[in-house]
């Protein structure tokens, strides 16, 4: 049941904030816009009147909005933060996801606390995404660098595939060193040496 | 054997009174009290405020009226903070459009940044726009608790003009004033250094007067902390101050002014050309193209005496907070205010003597006595 509430979910990221829209319509909201622009967002709002804003944490204009939906005759009605003092646990949460929820003054907190917890597992969802992409991509990088490593040991001293990848795990243990950082001197260093 | 470092977080906003926390991590200051301090940089000061209350933060650099909005229940997330010692001191200017600085230079605006004289002519500006009709002028503070906005505030009423009534004020973030006054969404604003000479440098502002003019030696930033983390980490909390008070004599410096601007313009903190930064460092104002002044104390870091808050410091944003109807006066809030200001914690800590007399507010309108 939706209940007809209008979300607005302000957040420069499109990939997320289409993931929450999602979220929201499966949630069964059909009155969901999404804002990626900043400018012109008084105005937006002013002609959007949603009843609860969902807006993330990075975003520059936070303090701009807050002051906004204090004093601004822009807004129709009061919109204030949704923090219940009862439930610090989901305030920790949505700082945490790194989202945060405002809402029209008075709505019950039962009409949005769902959609508040939705968007906080969204977005840790995709934080945990992106920080796998990152680490595949750094793993990748990685691989590349140690593979590259082992080549130049092979053709400066000879030795085999097996015999070189030892020998860096050797010097990177001696030294106290990660194989990756020892590979890594070593592909700086042969190209600085011109080998 | 590495000793043992404590580890303390802190959230920040890359300011260039941000210089002091930077300094003190990055300088070793930290270390030599035992601590590890670990700057994370921040968006806004939403995210200062909600990350100090929910314990993401042990310590933050803040505007000056910040921890006493929170102890007064005037913002979200809202407990009780405490401001034990001061970041720095000064380091803000009104800067206005190449367009509304001629209009004031033609009423006779003083071109060295006198507050009286460019309030005057900016008084006469909006009266005359007022009777031709003219849509209302847009200034742009960065938070409405924060020293920008009450400076602003009272050099307009200083010069008859209400803030609320004869002007438009609205809110937007430091790094995006040079741009909405060049683009003319604003008409002139109030923000910390390097913001300001931002609009001097793309010649499409002019700085018509400063923080140091307005309210000399005030309280600009603070270190923020929650009651419940001072109370429970209270001799960390010394070590951190110790630390923080050797790292703005560092930053006092002279001779560091060219590497502390090399370090804030660089990656993580403000990213800009140097240039940006050296201003408010040195002490040499651009005001336009054409007029340089020399402002020896335009923003200032000490530590010793100089950092330590007063109560009458907070008192005076207290004041602003009950005349701009942020909040009701009583006793209680007084009495609370006065706590949040209490010198008593950077005292201690530095083993400072008992200040001899509170020292007076004085503004620039302040009778001489």
């Amino acid at each position: 049941m939706s209940g007809g509430l209008s979300i607005l979910v302000i957040d420069e990221n499109k990939i997320r904030a289409s993931i929450i829209e999602q979220g929201l319509h499966d949630a069964g909201h059909d009155h969901v816009i999404l804002v990626h622009q900043m400018e012109g967002l008084v105005r937006q709002i002013s002609e959007i009147n949603p009843d609860v804003i969902v807006i993330d944490l990075e975003n520059h204009n936070r303090d701009r909005l807050e002051h906004m939906f204090q004093v601004s005759r822009a807004v129709h009605r009061p919109i204030a933060m949704f923090v219940d003092r009862a439930d610090s646990h989901s305030i920790d949460a949505a700082v945490d996801a790194g989202v945060s929820a405002y809402v029209v003054d008075g709505l019950k907190r039962e009409r949005v606390k769902p959609i508040l917890d939705m968007a906080i597992s969204r977005f840790r969802a995709f934080s945990k995404l992106a920080e796998e992409l990152e680490e595949a991509r750094t793993e990748l990088a990685d691989r590349k660098t140690i593979d590259k490593a082992k080549g130049i040991l092979m053709t400066s001293r000879g030795l085999s595939e097996q015999e070189a990848y030892d020998l860096l795990r050797r010097t990177a243990m001696n030294q106290n060193r990660k194989i990756i950082e020892v590979a890594q001197s070593l592909v700086i260093a042969s190209g600085l040496l011109g080998a | 054997m590495a000793r043992q470092l404590t580890q303390v977080i802190a959230g920040f906003i890359p300011l260039l009174d941000s210089a002091v926390l930077v300094i003190a991590s990055e300088m070793g200051f930290a270390e030599q009290e035992g601590i590890e301090l670990k700057l994370v940089r921040e968006t806004s000061w939403a995210n200062i405020r909600d990350r100090i209350a929910v314990g993401h933060f042990d310590v933050a650099h803040m505007l000056a009226p910040m921890p006493i909005a929170s102890s007064l229940n005037l913002t979200s997330l809202a407990v009780p903070m405490k401001a034990p010692m001061l970041l720095g001191l000064g380091g803000n200017a009104i800067t206005v459009s190449r367009a509304v600085w001629s209009e004031m230079e033609a009423k006779g605006a003083d071109e060295s940044g006198d507050p009286v004289s460019t309030g005057n002519a900016l008084s006469t500006v909006i009266s005359d726009r007022k009777a031709a009709g003219k849509p209302p002028l847009h200034f742009g503070i960065v938070h409405p608790f924060s020293g920008h906005a009450y400076e602003l505030r009272y050099w307009l009423a200083a010069a008859g003009i209400d803030p609320d009534g004869d002007v438009e004020i609205t809110v937007l973030a430091p790094q995006l004033m040079a741009d909405a006054l060049a683009t003319g969404q604003l008409d002139g604003y109030c923000v910390g250094e390097p913001w300001n000479t931002a609009s001097v440098l793309a010649e499409t502002g002019r700085i018509v007067t400063y923080k140091q003019a307005i309210w000399p030696n005030s309280p600009e930033k603070v270190l923020g902390v929650t009651q419940a983390w001072a109370e429970k980490n209270a001799d960390l909390l010394a070590s951190l101050m110790r630390a923080i008070s050797a790292a703005a004599n560092w930053c006092a410096e002279k001779g560091n002014h060219f590497e502390l601007a090399r370090l804030l313009s660089g990656p993580g903190l403000l990213e800009g050309p140097l240039e940006l930064c050296l201003p408010a460092l040195s002490g040499n104002l651009r005001l336009d193209q054409g007029t340089e002044r020399r402002i020896p104390d335009f923003l200032t870091f000490a530590g010793g005496e100089r950092a330590m808050p007063t109560k009458a410091h907070g008192v005076w944003f207290y004041e602003q907070m009950v005349r701009w109807g942020q909040a009701t006066r009583s006793a209680k809030g007084l009495a609370l205010v006065e706590q949040v200001y209490s010198p008593e914690r950077y005292r201690a800590a530095l083993n400072l003597p008992m200040p001899s007399q509170m020292p007076k507010i004085r503004l620039f309108d302040t009778p001489g006595d």
